[in-house]
């Protein structure tokens, strides 16, 4: 017990006093991250949206796939993309494995599906309320995607916020294509995992207050944001 | 514009929605020269044609003809009993109507000026739509119909989710737009609406139309026997002083 609180305490000292090896590492975290997160929602928001509204050939098939993808092993999802990058993969020649880029590679596979599925039941929603009126006005299905999108911009922005703590959050497919890469590609994530088996707990413990932050300072921001925008757009 | 858009005509039109006839063998002609009201008890089917004529349902028997044509003309427009506002600005909410029209730059705002203009809503016309009232959302869905210069306007109960003074101004604006030349039909089962607002009524009764008959006719002496009881019965809950027809 006296354990914890005396690696509490230093872990506390660390973030407070800004250490520079643990503010490097959180900021690595939340560029691939935020990187990670944008390229899920420019594939995943239009994505639902289409599945949402529209009926076209291969829908049921990209649902189908699009949750089974929900269900994705983290770990599984890191061992593909190592494959696909490493030297004799079919993307060895980028060369960009155990670099911040493949660990954005990683994670936007594992957000999209939760962005794309998240924004496909908010569409959907929607649709059963807009669908005649946009059909009245002359609105074919296919335009009223980016329509239904920009008006649930405020539901959609909580739905880009929830995935990109989701990316901060991975490990298993980060370590793997990342390879926890001391001042490369060490982010909180993999460097807790690391710090822990290593015993360096007070470091651990540090980023996870930190990581813990994040997620739930995004949280709030997303609730304060839909009651936001409850009040000023009905 | 389109030459020869009327006569608007149903021809033996019926749809099954859930395995139940909502409207059978529909016969029904539209000159365009009269506001139209649909009236018939709730269950009716009135939604439900409305949306027949304007092509939101696609219809399980029969054919709507345009002027003899099958072919649907674009410069049609409707106004849902409660419309559904973008959760953007008020004039923004008639922009993009025009825009998605092929109506664009200073040619949709003037034209979407114009028509919330109309509708007495100018001094709200950078409010947020969602949070107008109900009676300004239906004036707004008015303003946002009539802006794209429909030759016929398709009204779905306009006024039954207002209060009078809204509902009154809704009277006011479809009159207007009536004079101005747009063909109107309207649904309603209330009866005093259906006095103050029609020309020519096609009575609705468990999904088939009873009678087409002009307004004088109609509420002097129905054709039909479930139009006779209809007049009878909903009398009393309708607020009027009389107890008798006429």
């Amino acid at each position: 017990m006296s354990d914890i609180s005396a690696s509490l305490a230093l872990a506390l000292r660390l973030v407070a006093g800004g250490d520079a090896g643990l503010w490097k590492i959180v900021l690595l975290s939340l560029e691939v991250s935020l990187a990670a997160a944008l390229i899920a929602c420019a594939f995943g928001l239009p994505l639902g949206g289409l599945v949402a509204a529209c009926r076209f050939p291969g829908r049921r098939s990209t649902i189908v796939l699009l949750n089974a993808m929900l269900g994705l092993p983290s770990v599984v999802v890191g061992l593909v993309v190592y494959l696909m990058l490493s030297r004799a993969g079919p993307l060895g020649e980028l060369g960009i494995l155990f670099t911040p880029a493949a660990i954005v590679i990683a994670q936007s596979i594992l957000v999209l599906p939760v962005v794309a599925a998240l924004a496909r039941q908010f569409v959907e929603d929607a649709w059963d309320e807009y669908r005649e009126q946009l059909t009245s006005l002359g609105v074919s299905p296919a335009r009223s995607v980016p329509t239904l999108l920009w008006d649930l911009r405020y539901s959609l922005l909580t739905v880009a916020l929830l995935g990109f703590g989701r990316a901060a959050s991975e490990v298993g497919a980060v370590m793997i294509v990342g390879g926890n890469i001391d001042g490369v590609t060490r982010v909180m994530s993999t460097a807790i995992a690391l710090e822990t088996s290593k015993g360096d707990l007070p470091l651990a413990l540090g980023l996870g207050v930190v990581l813990i932050s994040v997620v739930l300072a995004l949280n709030a921001a997303a609730y304060a944001l839909r009651e936001w925008s409850a009040r000023r757009h009905g | 514009m389109a030459e020869g858009f009327f006569p608007l005509e149903a021809r033996g039109l019926g749809v099954t929605l859930g395995g139940h006839a909502a409207i059978a063998d529909a016969q029904l002609a539209i000159d365009g020269s009269k506001r139209v009201v649909v009236l018939g008890a709730n269950g009716a089917g009135k939604s439900v044609l409305l949306r027949l004529l304007h092509g939101l349902i696609a219809p399980t028997t029969g054919a709507i003809l345009w002027a003899g044509a099958a072919a649907r003309p674009r410069e049609q427009a409707m106004v849902f009993q409660r419309p559904v506002m973008l959760r953007r600005g008020a004039a923004a909410n008639v922009e993009y109507a025009l825009h998605v029209n092929d109506v664009r730059g200073e040619e949709a705002r003037r034209r979407a000026a114009e028509a919330i203009q109309r509708v007495g809503l100018a001094h709200v016309a950078e409010r947020q739509a969602r949070v107008l009232s109900g009676g300004e959302q239906q004036r707004l869905a008015l303003a946002r119909a009539w802006a794209l210069r429909p030759r016929i306007i398709f009204l779905d109960e306009p006024t039954s989710s207002l209060d009078p003074a809204a509902a009154n101004e809704v009277e006011r604006i479809v009159g207007e737009i009536h004079a101005a030349g747009t063909a109107i039909v309207m649904t309603t089962h209330n009866l005093g609406f259906a006095r103050r607002m029609a020309d020519e009524v096609v009575f609705l009764h468990q999904g088939r139309i009873a009678e087409q008959t002009p307004a004088e006719t109609f509420f002097h002496s129905p054709r039909s026997a479930e139009a006779a009881q209809f007049l009878k019965g909903e009398l009393p809950w309708n607020g009027s002083p009389r107890t008798s027809p006429g």
